[in-house]
């Protein structure tokens, strides 16, 4: 049912004049309004407090606490009111929600007392407004952090029946799960410093001997550095292997940033390895030890701080570009300027403007070398004003740059969490709307159960199967089903609105016919029952997990009712109720409650159509569907292989 | 109004229907908020008793719903289609609730108060069967002129077909909403002139059990 336009309904149904004239079948019954109550004032009594509204207003919502049956548990006869033993401040924006129809979230509410309050009168928080929701779900965010903190705590249990990979895995990421981590972490990371220090070490110029001038260490004690490199390579090797192990997916981790650190890191040693002492190769040889300091990169592993600063970098990579790109400018600019300005002059150190690059770039962050500088006025003239420029250019934009790249890391965070919960918004929605869809086909289910009930049982039965719906919800549906025949099409589910598009394809190639009977029976079907009785079943398809079967046989009576039944409901007792009252061999062999009604085409489908009488409608002009099927089994079996009782019910 | 009689409209009136003209135009100084600010009050509880067939009770409780849903006294055409949508969630009623919109809109000045809302509503709840065939012709006159064409009746039937959405049993064709449109004709054009006229609709209407009985449905909405 459309929340908060209740009052509307009638409108709706009146707007439903419309359709009456072009309408070709007869409208169904519209729903009886037996409590005809008038427009009365309830007091709620909130812990002392009284509230008044009208009745219709708490009733535009009949699926909260207030809207629905469920406060008659808190009726006081005495006071003749409505008795809530809850906070009447925050029951102030609950009352205003049905009022306005919009929630809002009182800033100075605690936000899980808030969320109680919501949770009793049984709304959900989605639909608070968007001017209070960005707050709701912050405060609620902070909250569930604080909570997560204090669970933190316990994460480190270890969980039962963790196999050896999990373990290993665990210990990996988190050390401080058992002291071999502990020991594995510290042992890694020392050998880290080792080789970090290594390599420096390796290229400072140690004591001379007598005879040779100064070398540096590395190539002094080439063996002793070499076997250092060896071992730390080794540990890295085997720690490399030993996590490629535990992942619990390796290609993911193949392709994290961690994983490329630790090849790059040991691929220079094993490649040094294989290559020869050759000369020509020698010289990429060296150049590839430079990745030997990549292992610095492997601390981050150990360091949070270093992984936090790697990520904002990552995310602030738009500012930091762009202030590459306008210093460029700006160096393109002044270098051009310079090198022109300093042309005349004779043995100027301005060759090119490339070399001018450089006076720039060292003018410019205010460093000053002094190996190139201008000679000429003009030069000179402009060399200030490029000094000067540098500052602005170069320091500008780095305290802008630090505030946006502060103020974007946060709005980025908090966009994504809002886009993830616009999703997760919408998606209820879309849930809440298929649900009042879903309601009105579940409805017309419970009207098709109601109406036999009445023709076969009794009053007790009736008010058993039938849920109790509200008048609202019942002139609802009455609507739509107006609508259906109208237009003499039904509201389907998605489900099966695709399975029917698959038969229906698959139809067309056999033959012709049965997809055209198909098209034209609901016309003819329903209009061609009128006759019979004033009630009429309504053709309506369910809500069901089994297709309809396809037409595989010879063409049924056009106006035979399908009744088919699959998943058991809380149905189950009433119907074999329902059976004893009438007696006769016309035992429903439903399990449940799902039926489908299609006045479509039957093959006759033995296998499946386990009751022989079917399930009389109007006893009296019904007759039993033809003979030749198998007698009924008892009530509570599943008699197909397929699961689907089919009952078939024949109403000519 | 529906009668054909004229509606003297009294001064006051006139007066706020034409401010409600003036915001509906784009005026250059009027900011976006300000046309809220209209506000449109109808007239005594008295007279609309007089006007409609509605008691006091009634009247009460639709204006309590009316006045909720528009605080400024009265729906254009977007709440209206808003407002019917909300009880078609599987389909698009924007092109019913236009129709419905012109049809209820008995000014022709883009915005229906109170009045015109309930004075169709009694028309359509509590008229005879003439009125409410009287008014249903009207619905589907688009252009007003006495008579329903081919085209204008193809419109409707769209508008009601687009309100079952795509997931319908049987499968929706393209041309369902058109063969119906000519069995509206082969069933309401007597005279086969390709239109439709009152006299044609009201005869074959009164004519039809199907549509007698579903006019009754009406008579206890509220």
């Amino acid at each position: 049912m459309a929340t908060g336009v209740a009052a509307w309904l009638p409108f709706a149904r009146a707007a439903a004049i419309g359709w009456m004239p072009v309408a070709n079948c007869p409208m169904p019954i519209a729903p009886r309004d037996n409590s005809k109550r008038q427009d009365e004032l309830i007091i709620l009594n909130v812990s002392g407090r009284r509230f008044q509204t009208w009745r219709t207003t708490l009733d535009r919502y009949p699926d909260t606490l207030l809207g629905s049956s469920e406060k008659d548990f808190f009726y006081n006869e005495e006071t003749k009111e409505y008795f809530f033993d809850r906070d009447p401040d925050a029951f102030r924006s609950i009352l205003n929600f049905y009022r306005t129809g919009k929630l809002h979230y009182p800033r100075h509410e605690c936000i899980s007392a808030y969320d109680e309050e919501l949770t009793f009168f049984g709304i959900i928080p989605e639909i608070i407004g968007d001017c209070c929701y960005e707050e709701y779900k912050d405060r609620k965010r902070e909250n569930l952090e604080r909570l997560q903190d204090d669970q933190e705590e316990n994460k480190d249990m270890k969980m039962p029946n963790m196999n050896f990979r999990e373990t290993m895995w665990r210990a990996f990421e988190n050390p401080h799960t058992s002291t071999m981590a502990l020991v594995f972490y510290y042992v890694t990371g020392f050998f880290i410093a080792i080789s970090v220090i290594t390599n420096v070490v390796e290229t400072v110029p140690c004591g001379s001997t007598a005879n040779q001038k100064d070398m540096p260490c590395g190539e002094r004690y080439t063996v002793a550095f070499f076997c250092m490199d060896t071992a730390c390579v080794m540990i890295f090797t085997v720690e490399y292997l030993m996590r490629l192990f535990a992942a619990p997916s390796r290609y993911r981790f193949m392709r994290s940033v961690m994983s490329i650190i630790d090849v790059v890191a040991i691929l220079p040693y094993y490649i040094g390895l294989v290559m020869t002492n050759n000369e020509d190769v020698s010289g990429a040889f060296v150049t590839l030890r430079v990745f030997r300091v990549f292992r610095i990169f492997k601390f981050s592993r150990h360091s949070q701080g270093l992984r936090i600063l790697g990520y904002t970098l990552k995310s602030c990579a738009s500012e930091l570009g762009f202030l590459l790109f306008s210093l460029t400018m700006a160096i393109i600019i002044f270098a051009t300027v310079m090198f022109y300005a300093e042309k005349g002059s004779s043995s100027s150190k301005f060759t090119s403007i490339p070399a001018s690059f450089w006076y720039t770039i060292v003018t410019m962050t205010t460093l000053g070398y002094g190996d190139m500088v201008p000679k000429t006025i003009a030069g000179k003239i402009f060399g200030s004003i490029c000094s000067l420029s540098g500052v602005l250019v170069i320091a500008l934009p780095v305290p802008v740059i630090v505030s946006n790249f502060s103020r974007i890391y946060h709005q980025n965070q908090r966009a994504d969490k809002r886009r993830a919960q616009k999703k997760a918004r919408l998606a209820r929605i879309r849930i809440a709307k298929s649900g009042s869809a879903n309601a009105f086909l579940q409805s017309k289910h419970n009207g098709l159960l109601n109406e036999l009930l009445e023709l076969t049982g009794t009053e007790e039965d009736e008010h058993k199967l039938t849920k109790s719906i509200s008048l609202l919800e019942s002139q609802h549906h009455h609507l739509l089903h107006c609508l259906e025949k109208t237009t003499a099409h039904e509201f389907v589910d998605e489900q099966i609105f695709e399975q029917n598009c698959l038969e229906t394809a698959l139809q067309t190639f056999p033959s012709g016919s049965p997809s055209m009977s198909d098209h034209d029976s609901p016309v003819g079907g329903c209009c061609g029952r009128r006759g019979k009785k004033n009630n009429p079943l309504p053709n309506a398809s369910l809500l069901t997990a089994h297709p309809i079967p396809t037409h595989q046989g010879p063409l049924q009576e056009l106006s035979a009712i399908h009744i088919q039944s699959s998943d058991p409901l809380s149905h189950t007792a009433s119907r074999s109720n329902l059976n004893l009252k009438t007696g006769d061999s016309s035992k429903i062999n439903c399990k449940g409650g799902r039926i489908t009604t299609a006045i479509i085409s039957l093959p006759t489908p033995p296998a499946l159509t386990p009751d022989g009488d079917g399930l009389h409608g109007p006893p009296q002009r019904r007759p039993p569907p033809p003979p030749g099927n198998p007698p009924p089994p008892s009530i509570q079996t599943t008699t197909s292989s397929a699961g689907i009782n089919i009952v078939k019910v024949s109403a000519l | 109004v529906n009668n054909g009689g004229e509606k003297c409209i009294d001064p006051l009136q006139r007066a706020a229907i034409l401010q409600i003209d003036l915001h509906n135009q784009s005026h250059p100084e009027v900011e976006d908020g300000e046309l809220a600010t209209v506000c449109y009050r109808p007239e005594g509880l008295d007279s609309l008793v007089q006007k409609t067939s509605f008691s006091k009770k009634e009247l009460q409780v639709l204006y309590r719903g009316f006045k909720n849903e528009c605080p400024s006294g009265i729906v254009n055409e977007e709440t209206f289609k808003s407002i019917y949508s909300q009880f078609f969630p599987q389909g698009d009623s924007s092109m019913y609730a236009h129709f419905l919109f012109e049809a209820f809109d008995t000014h022709n000045n883009g915005s229906v108060s109170f009045e015109d809302f309930v004075i169709s509503l009694s028309i359509i709840l509590r008229g005879s069967i003439t009125d409410k065939l009287n008014w249903a012709f009207n619905l589907y006159d688009l252009n007003k002129d006495g008579c329903i064409t081919r085209e204008e009746m193809t419109d409707i039937m769209n508008s009601i077909y687009d309100m079952m959405g795509k997931y319908t049993y049987p499968c929706m064709r393209d041309s369902a909403p058109k063969e119906h449109v000519d069995n509206f004709f082969q069933k309401m054009d007597r005279n086969n002139d390709g239109v439709v006229t009152i006299d044609e609709f009201l005869e074959t209407c009164q004519k039809d059990e199907n549509i007698m009985q579903s006019m009754h449905m009406f008579d206890n909405v509220i």
